[in-house]
């Protein structure tokens, strides 16, 4: 019998958790409460970041306009008398504007609103200066008018919508050259007798871009178009490619340098950061091959080279995913292995195949940078042509372009339209991300 | 005959002659398929193939060698001081290829004839009047070895454009008679068809590896063009950036370097504690039903465009910390920051952590973990001496990939960071990186013959040098360390 060293006294009950016990409890306390602020965190910082930019996008969809009669004096708009629209031609704009806030001023004094304060000059300020523009070509499209009175709704300017959104407040006008308070009481007044209202506005999809003094028409359309013409590129060309290279590699590729070259390339180009494959296009296909400058065409080859690598990798995953028995049964039968590909394991592949053509879709429509190297961020006011006339060759913009376009523009006005542009952007991408649900409820297979 | 014209002959005929290899294929077994040696839709692709395939092969290259040629043949026409300057002859031929199509464009619209187009020699300042009026505008009057040589150019281009199209259509025809003369009952249709097939997979393939030539190519030119006006030394260790407009310009890589590395530094602050953390509680705490709701909207974040986050910088983050430290602290007076763009890239930056990390940590198996908690450890002293080392090789992997995703971001920066290229320490003060500056040069009418242009190959390359070592390394480190369980 050795001597054995005495056990140690028990502190207390066992029902009473000793200090290290309790400081090991609370360890493991803290440890799992720091995973969960971690991911409150990352969560909270994501709805902070769709909050703001949904609470200012939402106003670029409702636009303040001025509905007013106007009286169309041959006297003003056609001088010659000849109603001769070429003649008519000579009136520029400004004639034009001035004959509006002249009218308004008028329409406004015959229904008892005073203008007290604000000079016809800033009356024509709170106009958009789209307005006389729109009047005119209506005008000229229609010499019979002039001498009719019409009930004309032309966009207020962009101050006076950002008023009734409450951007713009007596604080900041007091502070801003380009607005008064007495404008502001004055459309308070306008607001009130109905003159000045705000309604929704389609027009935000469908107009091309305006420059940097008329917040209040610039539109989304070219850069829809010119997405949706680069998407429908990317597609026709990076499926094929995609496919055929991940058929050739997961199905065919003996194991040799070359096979091991193109797939350690695939792997180190998926990490190649976009704005590299921007450069690659501007001096492949830009500079070398002289293919138009900001073209939807240049774009999607871009677009193209740098979802390359995506789709590969997705496509071979669900090709490795057909079990090795089809194959077997296929070959068995007497199929040759490119039948075997072509009839059995493809097919069986494609709901796969297209979840990952989407998804790399959806990055390829996100992306902006390597679409600013190529031209895109150019000021583009007409549509693209449709693509069987060449449009893919006309100068276009992209919709992530668009909201970088925007948002480095001085006026705040732009600021809201570039969160609205993301809210288009954003609603595209859960579509795209919604098939994609739908396609894997509906094909998931486990063999 | 336009391009598209000859594509749909091309086309025509290679329908063709699937119709009729299929035919002869069906007639030469007498109407008893069996007796064929592949299925009558295989001879007919045969056919199709050797109509279309060589056709389309000698176009291509006949529209890539044509204009190589017809300028060299031009050079010639130019003055010795012009040829003997790369940047002049490029412009001289720019020139040449203008007139040339503004010449097309009016003889297409009918405002002269062809002769008369021909016929211009001696009238350099009509040639320009009649190119504004068709919205052809050049910079200054054509002078007459530009007008001789756009000439010639329309003459070749015109004789081109003839032996093109006949010996492409020669050979499709051909392609015809050939595949019909072959197709016979024992004709071997099948294999060759899936050979061409074969080589065409092969050639699709092999993109991903000409994209990483042309890219390693157009950078290495353009760069090799820029260090020849630039001295490389002075690029690599310059500490100012002053790019000039009217020459005279530092580029000094460092100042940018330095902002690139820092906001790095902080994104993977921000990233790496919160993605790790992140993935920890997914993977080791939340029940299966919680981890199902909250790994997707993690993931949201990753699917949002970069050019979001960007205005979310600009618009929210920028102002926030301006107002809320970098003034009561006079830190300093900037929206744009090294911190803005640090946190907001490390907040895009989080989902990419937190699920490769969360991958890893799932792959490390369940008997470690056993093992740990049977011995009395509580779950987190198991995370952390068990499962996080184990795993940490990958998540060494996954920091060093998310650190290169930040040098390489390029919208955030641009609208977050700045644009004054600085060294110093306080995060609060504007700073600019590689990225930006690509896009700077880049952007907007660029001649490609200043430096100032010309730098952002330079600096794409140091990009691309840089994002890549650090994706290689981390792949080396996950291979080497990884840790293998049966």
């Amino acid at each position: 019998m050795t001597d054995t060293p005495p056990l140690p006294k028990a502190a207390g009950s066992l029902l009473e958790l000793d200090a290290r016990t309790r400081r090991r409890n609370a360890a493991e306390t803290r440890f799992r409460l720091y995973g969960i602020a971690a991911v409150a965190f990352s969560l909270s910082i994501l709805f902070v970041m769709l909050f703001t930019i949904f609470s200012d996008g939402v106003q670029s969809f409702r636009q303040a306009s001025i509905t007013f009669d106007v009286t169309l004096d041959p006297e003003r708009l056609d001088p010659e008398g000849n109603r001769n629209p070429e003649e008519m031609a000579d009136v520029t704009t400004i004639g034009y504007g001035n004959l509006l806030s002249d009218q308004l001023s008028a329409y406004m004094v015959a229904r008892g609103i005073s203008t007290e304060g604000v000079s016809a000059r800033d009356l024509n300020a709170m106009i958009s200066r789209d307005g006389p523009g729109s009047l005119r070509a209506q005008v000229l499209a229609d010499p019979t008018m002039l001498g009719q009175t019409i009930r004309f709704t032309t966009y207020a300017s962009g101050r006076i919508d950002g008023y009734m959104k409450g951007r713009v407040t007596r604080d900041t006008a007091a502070r801003d050259t380009n607005i008064s308070v007495e404008q502001l009481d004055l459309a308070d007044r306008m607001i009130e007798a109905g003159i000045l209202t705000a309604a929704f506005n389609w027009e935000f999809l469908t107009r091309p871009d305006a420059s940097d003094q008329r917040p209040e028409v610039a539109g989304l359309g070219v850069a829809i178009l010119g997405s949706a013409y680069m998407m429908g590129l990317v597609l026709l060309m990076v499926l094929p490619l995609g496919v055929a290279a991940s058929i050739y590699l997961e199905e065919f590729a003996p194991k040799n340098r070359f096979t091991d070259l193109i797939e350690v390339n695939i792997s180190n180009l998926a990490a190649v950061p976009s704005i590299v494959y921007g450069i690659l296009g501007l001096a492949v296909f830009i500079n070398y091959a002289q293919f138009p400058r900001s073209s939807a065409l240049v774009g999607a080859l871009v677009l193209t080279l740098m979802t390359l690598p995506t789709i590969i990798i997705a496509t071979r995953a669900s090709l490795r995913a057909v079990p090795p028995s089809i194959r077997e049964a296929a070959l068995g039968i007497g199929a040759s292995k490119m039948q075997t590909v072509f009839h059995h394991v493809l097919p069986l592949a494609t709901p796969g195949i297209l979840t990952g053509t989407i998804l790399g879709l959806a990055s390829a429509l996100g992306e902006t940078a390597p679409l600013l190297l190529i031209g895109m961020v150019a000021f583009v006011g007409t549509y693209p042509a449709s693509p069987l006339d060449g449009g893919i060759l006309d100068p276009a913009t992209a919709l992530p372009v668009q909201v970088y376009a925007w948002a480095s523009r001085s006026d705040p006005a732009f600021i809201e339209r570039s969160s609205g542009a993301i809210i288009v952007l954003l609603a595209f991408l859960l579509i795209m991300n919604l098939v994609v649900i739908l396609l894997r409820r509906r094909f998931e297979r486990r063999w | 005959m336009s391009i598209a014209i000859l594509l749909s002959a091309i086309l025509t005929l290679s329908a063709l002659a699937f119709v009729v290899s299929r035919q002869r294929a069906v007639a030469s077994a007498g109407g008893n398929l069996r007796a064929l040696h592949s299925r009558p839709a295989m001879y007919g692709w045969f056919g199709a193939l050797s109509a279309g395939v060589p056709a389309l092969l000698a176009l291509a290259a006949w529209l890539i060698v044509q204009p190589l040629l017809i300028e060299r043949d031009l050079r010639g026409m130019f003055p010795e001081s012009v040829q003997a300057d790369a940047s002049a002859l490029t412009l001289a031929m720019e020139d040449v290829r203008r007139v040339a199509s503004g010449l097309d464009q009016a003889v297409a619209q009918g405002m002269m004839t062809a002769e008369g187009a021909q016929d211009l020699t001696g009238q350099p300042e009509a040639v320009r009047q009649l190119l504004a009026e068709i919205g052809v505008a050049l910079a200054a009057d054509v002078s007459p070895e530009v007008l001789a040589a756009a000439q010639d150019y329309r003459q070749m281009a015109h004789d081109g454009a003839l032996w093109r199209t006949a010996l492409v259509l020669a050979l499709a025809v051909a392609g015809l008679i050939a595949a019909a003369a072959l197709t016979t009952r024992d004709f071997r249709a099948r294999n060759h068809v899936e050979r061409v097939i074969l080589l065409i997979l092969m050639l699709a393939s092999s993109v991903a590896v000409l994209t990483t030539v042309g890219i390693v190519l157009s950078m290495l030119t353009e760069a090799g063009r820029f260090f020849g006006m630039y001295p490389i030394q002075d690029f690599l260790f310059g500490l100012t950036w002053n790019p000039q407009f009217r020459g005279n310009s530092t580029f000094g890589l460092l100042p940018l370097l330095w902002g690139t590395l820092y906001i790095s530094l902080v994104a993977l602050l921000v990233a790496v504690p919160l993605g790790v953390f992140s993935a920890i509680y997914l993977s080791e705490y939340a029940s299966a039903r919680v981890r199902s709701i909250i790994k997707p909207l993690i993931e949201v974040i990753a699917g949002i465009p970069t050019v979001v986050f960007g205005l979310f910088a600009l618009v929210t983050v920028g102002p926030f910390l301006r107002d809320v430290i970098a003034r009561p602290l006079s830190l300093g007076d900037s929206g744009s920051s090294v911190m803005t763009a640090g946190i907001v890239i490390g907040i895009l930056n989080i989902p990419f952590v937190a699920s490769l990390a969360d991958d890893i940590m799932n792959a490390v198996p369940q008997s470690l973990r056993d093992a740990s908690l049977g011995l009395g450890a509580t779950r987190s002293e198991t995370i952390r001496q068990v499962v996080v080392p184990a795993a940490l090789p990958g998540i060494v992997g996954a920091i060093l990939l998310a650190g290169s995703r930040a040098i390489g971001e390029t919208m955030i920066v641009t609208m977050g960071a700045g644009a004054a290229a600085a060294i110093d320490v306080n995060p609060f003060v504007a700073m600019t990186t590689i990225t930006v500056k690509i896009v700077g040069a880049l952007t907007g009418d660029t001649a490609f013959d200043s430096p100032e242009t010309l730098v952002a190959f330079a600096l794409g390359m140091t990009l691309f040098v840089l994002t890549l070592g650090l994706n290689v390394f981390a792949l080396y480190i996950v291979r080497k360390y990884r840790e293998q369980y049966e």
